[in-house]
């Protein structure tokens, strides 16, 4: 398990233009796999284009209170890139007027910003429809000035979405450090005890799973079953959906995927169960994310991955819905982990 | 020519024994992805015997995609190992019952 970033280690992965290189040499630069743009063009589905936007996703900084294995935001304690005030602001000119129906605050852990409060307020007066916090649940355990998160999302009607990558502590703690499974089973109580999760109750709780190691997510259905029938008879814990997302090989999960020599057989298997249909409800469609310091991206792997979006307004203070709608999505290899199977998006399966 | 009589890359070409024989291949898959749909026993529990038979069958290429299935199921690796005591079980059952045929030749022969 590691303790520190990519970025602090100075890996060689750390490094946007290396991670791109890798997804485009070897067995996609000899032919051995199609790239994402020649499958994609098989179907007539190159250059993908940005529909309305629906999504907005906010990243408020990178910092973390776990180091995750699988982190593809190479987040982490050391991480130093937070949001400012200033940019927050400028955000909130953009979601005070945007016609998004889903604004998302991830990060990192976005509750460690030190304006996240503040921000929260202002955001949830705009009346978005449904305003998602990425809670990773073991922040609430963290310190105890984060015990009362669970009554400040309940304040502003925050709709909780919170990783878990299995019911059982062997794989938690496996994934996402030790300690990190009891934690989480406690957070989640907690959010329970305030209505979060419960049958009919409009305080939404959902789990995202993604999968521990070099394989890709089962049925979401099923899993959810699996899920919810665990939770229940060991802890009895309420929750709503749960969304299964790919692992993409991108930052600490491509390092992973290469130092266990698993990178080739993963991204076969990413082709193999490439499925047109998910193209075409592919997230970077509907969605927009807005980096720590204001840039926009197609994506937040995208974000991760440094390419910014195809459009002349790059920045959160240049934000204009017709500029942006009917952009060209930049695409590599790492795509294919959103069209693999029932497709994968912060949201879950799309087909 | 490959120095192995196993190659972990040759599962990925599975599919193409359909090229030579196209229409038992088809039958072949089709029946084979029919038995591992949801049925009156779940596609987990499916997967978990599939496990436990590709290693009394001793089948590397599905110990390993039977593996990877059971992960993808969120099967932990300890009910993998039972499934695969079970095979084991059964396996060893099967040589040891046959000791009563010993037993009875014995008893036969030299009783």
């Amino acid at each position: 398990m590691a303790t520190k970033s990519l970025h602090k280690r100075e890996s060689d992965l750390a490094n946007s233009n290396r991670q791109l290189e890798i997804l485009s040499n070897g067995i996609f630069q000899n032919g051995e796999l199609p790239t994402f743009k020649s499958k994609i063009a098989e179907t007539n589905q190159f250059p993908l284009k940005a529909k309305k936007l629906e999504i907005l996703q906010i990243n408020v900084g990178y910092m973390c209170n776990q180091v995750c294995d699988h982190c593809h935001v190479d987040a982490g304690p050391d991480r130093k890139e937070i949001m400012t005030r200033d940019t927050m602001r400028q955000c909130l000119d953009v979601i005070k007027n945007t016609g998004a129906h889903t604004l998302d605050l991830t990060g990192g852990a976005p509750e460690m910003n030190p304006d996240f409060r503040w921000f929260v307020e202002e955001a949830a007066k705009a009346g978005i429809k449904d305003f998602i916090v990425r809670s990773n649940l073991t922040i609430i355990r963290a310190n105890k000035k984060y015990y009362d998160l669970p009554e400040f999302f309940k304040k502003h009607n925050v709709h909780v979405v919170s990783s878990m990558p299995h019911w059982t502590r062997g794989k938690t703690d496996k994934q996402r450090g030790d300690g990190v499974f009891d934690k989480s089973i406690k957070a989640l109580q907690e959010l329970n005890a305030v209505g979060y999760g419960m049958p009919n109750s409009n305080l939404r709780l959902d789990l995202v799973y993604n999968p521990s190691g070099a394989f890709l997510p089962a049925d979401q259905m099923s899993m959810e079953k699996d899920f919810k029938k665990a939770l229940m008879e060991d802890f009895s814990i309420h929750f709503h959906n749960l969304f299964a997302i790919t692992n993409l090989p991108i930052s600490r999960f491509l390092d992973y995927l290469i130092a266990s020599e698993n990178y080739e057989d993963y991204m076969y298997a990413l082709v193999e169960a490439y499925n047109p249909t998910a193209v075409e409800n592919v997230m970077c469609t509907n969605t927009l994310s807005v980096s720590w310091d204001g840039y926009l991206y197609d994506c937040d792997f995208n974000q991760m991955l440094e390419l910014p979006v195809n459009s002349k307004a790059k920045h959160i203070s240049e934000y204009n819905e017709d500029l942006l709608e009917g952009r060209n999505i930049v695409i590599s290899q790492h795509c294919y982990g959103c069209t693999a199977g029932a497709g994968s998006s912060c949201q879950g399966t799309v087909a | 020519m490959s120095k192995t009589y196993y190659d972990p890359a040759d599962l990925r070409k599975f599919g193409k024994i359909t090229e030579w024989s196209e229409e038992l291949g088809n039958k072949f898959f089709d029946y084979y992805g029919k038995v591992f749909e949801e049925g009156a026993l779940s596609a987990r529990e499916k997967s978990l015997i599939a496990l436990a038979v590709a290693h009394t069958e001793q089948c590397p290429y599905c110990i390993d995609a039977y593996t990877k299935d059971g992960l993808q199921r969120g099967v932990t690796k300890e009910e993998m190992m039972e499934a695969i005591h079970v095979g084991a079980a059964i396996k060893s059952g099967a040589t040891l019952v046959h000791g009563v045929q010993m037993m009875n030749k014995v008893n036969k022969l030299d009783g």
